[in-house]
């Protein structure tokens, strides 16, 4: 998703006109067909499940006290990752970026390991350094903090899965930046603090925003690593993918489909605005 | 290898940069090294045999073998609808074709829970699709064809995010040209079209083939877990670990693991040939 940044900037330059290249039709249907089968057709069977409720039965469900709680659990925990990886991942875009070190194009070729490893590989692996006797849990149980089945481990499974979007939207601009405005800066004496502050972070910001942004869409939706580490305690510990996963255990259809949908709508939104911000960063980028 | 070193840039005095340089490795040690040390470390812990003997379970080969199935069927179909999407997104204008490339974005947004509890809707004994086909004796949910059908959902943007950008910065110039001199469509596709988008195409499928190999969360609601024949590799990899059969989940897990790092390796390599390709002749020279 992050490639879009790079992608669609050329768009415009494309000329319209009379169709030289052949296989319009061909590929018109086949991405059709293909788009309508596999993405929009299920759709359909969550509508109809959930249309079969009346509107009390689905308010008394998507408010549910214990759903209530992992709505918020989730939010919490989403929102605390992608602000670490915020800075986190600035900070790992700026030192592969700027620097050359020995074993750069090892790490470089590593920040994409959370993409690469199955979620369920990272949830028992977070979840055997951070418990207690773990290479992570024994240190920190000595400070006295506790991560695994508590929220904090929730947290700490998001930022793993999410950690790649931020240094892979940061970085591709990061490396773009014409050098002028920062030369200019600091040969008129500016403090690197300063120019960091208000010349190369007001060119970043818009970049750093959607890998934050895309990090927490991320994270929301994270399932495998979560529910290894979290202890999936009701009203404590239960992110609201694991709510739908529950109720589906329990037969109840109806439930799981209701909060499905809340989550759907959420992450729907998100999306068109994540992808509404970088249109328009884009246009103001290239536009000049 | 990008700028040459100025004074004029700011974080280029020593302390700054090696003590930034010095938190960014310590960092990507403690998120991303450790992690990975201790799969494969747990995966050893009970020794070479008893590794083997995990390894050579009847139950983790039946998983091993479903999941080489799962993607044996699932990337070939992507694979297609990639190409075939990108080709009509970046040769022809068309209404609604910024909706196409929003739509392609879906199956990143929602969360995987989600995307299974949607196919069980529709496909399950009580979706309106699903009790059709029930009538019929044809069981897609809880069973090979429901884990294939989640999978492809789950993966279906991978390839053709990967050409996308790609196609589009490069232009249609070259295939009208062919076209003119009189190209057929294969003979256009094969001879001009593939060359430039081969290894972009590449690294669409590995990344394809590492997340529908390492899908969980979708596939956990719509398979069954029956074991020996509707467990997945990540799902044998959760089963072993609630048996608290750590070592073997981890062996499983080692795996994964494996096919991830693989992932991360064609990656890099790709991204090294590209940079070959860009630097002038001049400069390869001098670099070797």
């Amino acid at each position: 998703m992050s490639r879009n940044l790079v992608g669609f900037a050329s768009a415009s330059q494309n000329k319209p006109g009379k169709r030289v290249l052949p296989g319009f039709a061909l590929s018109l249907g086949i991405s059709l067909l293909f788009i309508g089968l596999i993405l929009l057709l299920p759709l359909t069977g969550l509508i109809m499940q959930t249309s079969g409720m009346s509107l009390a039965e689905y308010w008394a469900v998507i408010t549910d006290e214990r759903v209530v709680s992992s709505y918020k659990v989730t939010l919490w925990a989403a929102a605390i990752a992608s602000l670490f990886n915020g800075v986190v991942g600035l900070l790992l875009a700026w030192v592969l970026v700027r620097y050359e070190f020995w074993g750069k194009p090892l790490v470089d070729a590593l920040m994409d390991l959370p993409f690469a490893l199955p979620t369920a590989v990272a949830g028992i692996t977070l979840a055997a350094l951070f418990s207690e006797g773990g290479w992570y849990g024994q240190f920190l149980t000595a400070l006295g903090i506790k991560v695994a089945f508590t929220p904090l481990g929730i947290v700490v499974a998001m930022s793993f899965t999410s950690l790649p979007f931020v240094v892979r939207t940061v970085q591709p601009v990061l490396e773009d930046l014409a050098p002028e405005d920062e030369e200019a800066a600091v040969s008129m004496g500016a403090g690197d603090w300063t120019v960091f502050r208000r010349i190369l972070f007001p060119a970043l910001w818009p970049a750093l925003m959607s890998g934050v942004a895309l990090s927490f869409t991320r994270s929301l939706g994270e399932f495998g690593a979560v529910i290894f580490i979290a202890g999936n305690m009701p009203y404590v510990s239960e992110i609201t993918s694991l709510m739908i996963f529950v109720r589906l255990q329990e037969y109840d259809y109806a439930a799981a489909s209701a909060i499905a949908s809340v989550v759907l709508m959420a992450s729907l939104v998100l999306l068109l605005a994540i992808n509404l911000w970088q249109a328009r960063y884009l246009r103001r980028l290239h536009g000049r | 290898m990008s700028r040459t070193q100025s004074t004029l840039r700011i974080g280029d005095q020593p302390w700054v940069k090696w003590s930034l340089i010095g938190l960014a490795l310590t960092l990507t040690l403690l998120l991303l090294v450790i992690p990975l040390v201790l799969i494969f470390a747990q995966a050893f812990s009970a020794g070479p045999g008893s590794l083997w003997s995990n390894l050579t379970d009847t139950y983790t080969l039946a998983a091993i073998g479903l999941t080489l199935f799962v993607a044996a069927l699932t990337v070939p179909l992507n694979l297609v609808f990639g190409v075939f999407l990108a080709w009509l997104v970046t040769r022809f204008e068309f209404p609604g074709r910024k909706v196409l490339i929003t739509l392609i974005d879906i199956p990143f947004a929602v969360s995987p829970v989600v995307a299974g509890l949607l196919y069980l809707l529709l496909y399950g004994s009580n979706g309106w699709l699903g009790g059709w086909l029930a009538d019929k004796d044809i069981q897609l949910m809880f069973a090979w064809p429901g884990i294939v059908m989640v999978t492809v959902f789950v993966t279906c943007p991978f390839v053709a995010r990967e050409l996308i950008p790609l196609m589009q910065q490069q232009g249609r110039d070259e295939e009208e040209a062919a076209v003119v001199l009189g190209a057929s469509g294969w003979q256009l596709f094969r001879k001009v079209t593939l060359p430039n988008i081969q290894w972009a195409l590449l690294y669409g499928v590995v990344l394809t083939n590492a997340r529908a190999v390492g899908e969980f969360g979708a596939v956990s609601v719509v398979s069954g877990n029956i074991r020996g024949e509707t467990n997945t590799l990540p799902l044998h990899v959760e089963l072993l670990y609630q048996d608290y059969n750590v070592a073997g989940a981890f062996t499983s897990a080692s795996l994964l693991a494996c096919i991830a790092l693989l992932t991360l390796l064609v990656k890099s390599f790709i991204e090294w040939r590209q940079a070959r390709q860009r630097m002038p002749v001049s400069d390869q020279s001098d670099s070797i």
